[in-house]
């Protein structure tokens, strides 16, 4: 049988979305089982990313399998030439599954295609992060209740932002209505505008934050970087208009959440925190169910 | 047999049996060798180029003696060549006009114009999807990114 890898959110059929949603809820239930002993489980992090690595370590050690891996190309074989196609030949030999991030894009889709142990994609440069769009998803129907008939308000980097990418991707699966609201420089690209055209899904622009808000099930912030702009003059003009502060969010809907996939600088004031629809470190826990049922799912185990 | 000494005439003979290609870009001409693997074989071939067509500005035909073209392989031009043409010959006849036709897929042909791919940092065989046809548009099969016309370039 051909192992299933995930290396982009389309590789998986709504059924299949709607499924590792679920399982997520019942790891949700009961995180420490023992369904990954013996099993070992390799994450390949050729650039660092403290998070993600942690969330899937912790989502393996949860379900009693083990871990081995690398958390920064610099200590290893790849430092002296190795080339991908011989590290993951290596590692496959090691492991039930490899998780791995890597600055080059599509090389967890080549990594995949050479590995005979699934493959899951943690990020790939600019590419895909799949796991994070699934922990996104599987947020939003938690606090939700459904993924139908939203309205999904999208604020900051929506030009070059890979997480907002996939989840306009993912969400334009349901009924979804969508604002995007980001400075002239960062605005939504025109494909995935037509894409949602075609879909005869709705969606608005304005760089105007507090006009939308009141109308959202879920505010997804994210980060407005410096080094995106050609005229520092322009990030300096508009790096306030992307802030979300506390007393913003009077008129929103009671049941509206904010999301981020983290690291968070300044574009959420600590004030929101304590605020019950700030919901980003919930988030990030939940980035542990979902990758529990990812792994499961991948592994034939559930 | 046509007559050799008319100056309207082309100098490049008729050929037997096999497969006249024409209707190519002239600057395209040695992309279409290449990608046909033309440069490798043992046939007698004769080419053309920067010929003077009512339709194409400038073009260049390709005459292969003892050669005959499955559609996936002349596909392949179809990047390049949108508009060339087949004549299948048989005892100097032509037995069988074919246009050429983008395939769906496009393996080990084109390079991916993302210098962030894997494909152009290591030794991986090129794939895509073609997503539009006219204009080409290709999407990679590893990096997801789109190659289009203006940026596409033959390995």
């Amino acid at each position: 049988m051909k192992t299933r890898s995930l290396v982009s959110i389309d590789d998986l059929n709504t059924e299949e979305i709607t499924k590792i949603l679920k399982l997520a809820a019942e790891f949700e239930k009961n995180p420490v089982q023992d369904i990954l002993n013996g099993k070992v489980v390799a994450t390949l992090f050729f650039e660092p990313s403290t998070r993600t690595r942690l969330s899937f370590e912790s989502a393996v050690s949860k379900l009693g399998g083990k871990v081995i891996g690398f958390t920064d190309a610099s200590s290893t074989s790849v430092s002296k030439g190795e080339t991908l196609n011989d590290t993951i030949r290596t590692v496959n030999n090691y492991a039930d599954m490899i998780v791995m991030r890597h600055p080059i894009e599509g090389s967890a889709r080549y990594a995949s295609e050479i590995a005979t142990v699934p493959v899951i994609n943690a990020g790939d440069g600019a590419n895909q992060h799949p796991t994070q769009t699934l922990l996104d998803l599987y947020s939003i129907l938690k606090t939700q209740g459904s993924l139908d008939q939203l309205n999904i308000c999208m604020v900051g980097d929506l030009k070059y932002g890979r997480t907002v990418h996939s989840l306009l991707m993912a969400m334009s699966r349901w009924r979804t209505s969508f604002n995007f609201v980001a400075p002239d420089e960062l605005k939504m690209p025109d494909e995935y505008k037509l894409y949602l055209d075609n879909l005869g899904l709705e969606y608005h622009e304005t760089a105007d934050l507090a006009s939308v808000i009141d109308n959202a099930d879920i505010i997804y912030m994210t980060r407005v970087q410096r080094e995106r702009f050609s005229d520092p003059m322009e990030y300096e003009k508009v790096k306030n208009a992307y802030v979300l502060y506390d007393h913003m969010l009077s008129g929103t809907k009671s049941g509206m959440r904010i999301l981020h996939p983290l690291p968070r600088v300044n574009e959420i004031n600590p004030d929101v925190d304590a605020n019950d629809k700030a919901y980003y470190f919930e988030q990030a826990l939940n980035g542990v169910y979902t990758r529990q049922a990812i792994i499961c799912t991948l592994l034939g185990l559930k | 047999m046509k007559n050799m000494n008319d100056p309207k005439q082309l100098l490049v003979s008729a050929i037997e049996s096999g497969t006249v290609i024409d209707h190519i870009p002239a600057i395209t001409l040695f992309k279409v060798i290449k990608i046909l693997g033309l440069d490798r074989i043992r046939n007698q071939i004769t080419f053309g180029t920067n010929l003077d067509s009512k339709t194409d500005g400038k073009k260049a035909i390709i005459k292969i003696a003892g050669k005959f073209f499955e559609d996936d392989d002349i596909n392949r031009i179809a990047l390049v060549a949108p508009n060339a043409k087949l004549n299948i010959i048989k005892d100097y006849q032509v037995i069988e006009k074919r246009v050429v036709a983008v395939p769906d897929t496009i393996t080990a042909i084109a390079k991916c114009m993302n210098p962030k791919c894997i494909t152009n940092f290591e030794k991986v065989t090129t794939r895509f999807r073609v997503v539009s046809k006219k204009p080409v548009a290709l999407k990679c099969h590893y990096c997801e990114k789109i190659t289009d016309q203006e940026r596409l370039e033959i390995i």
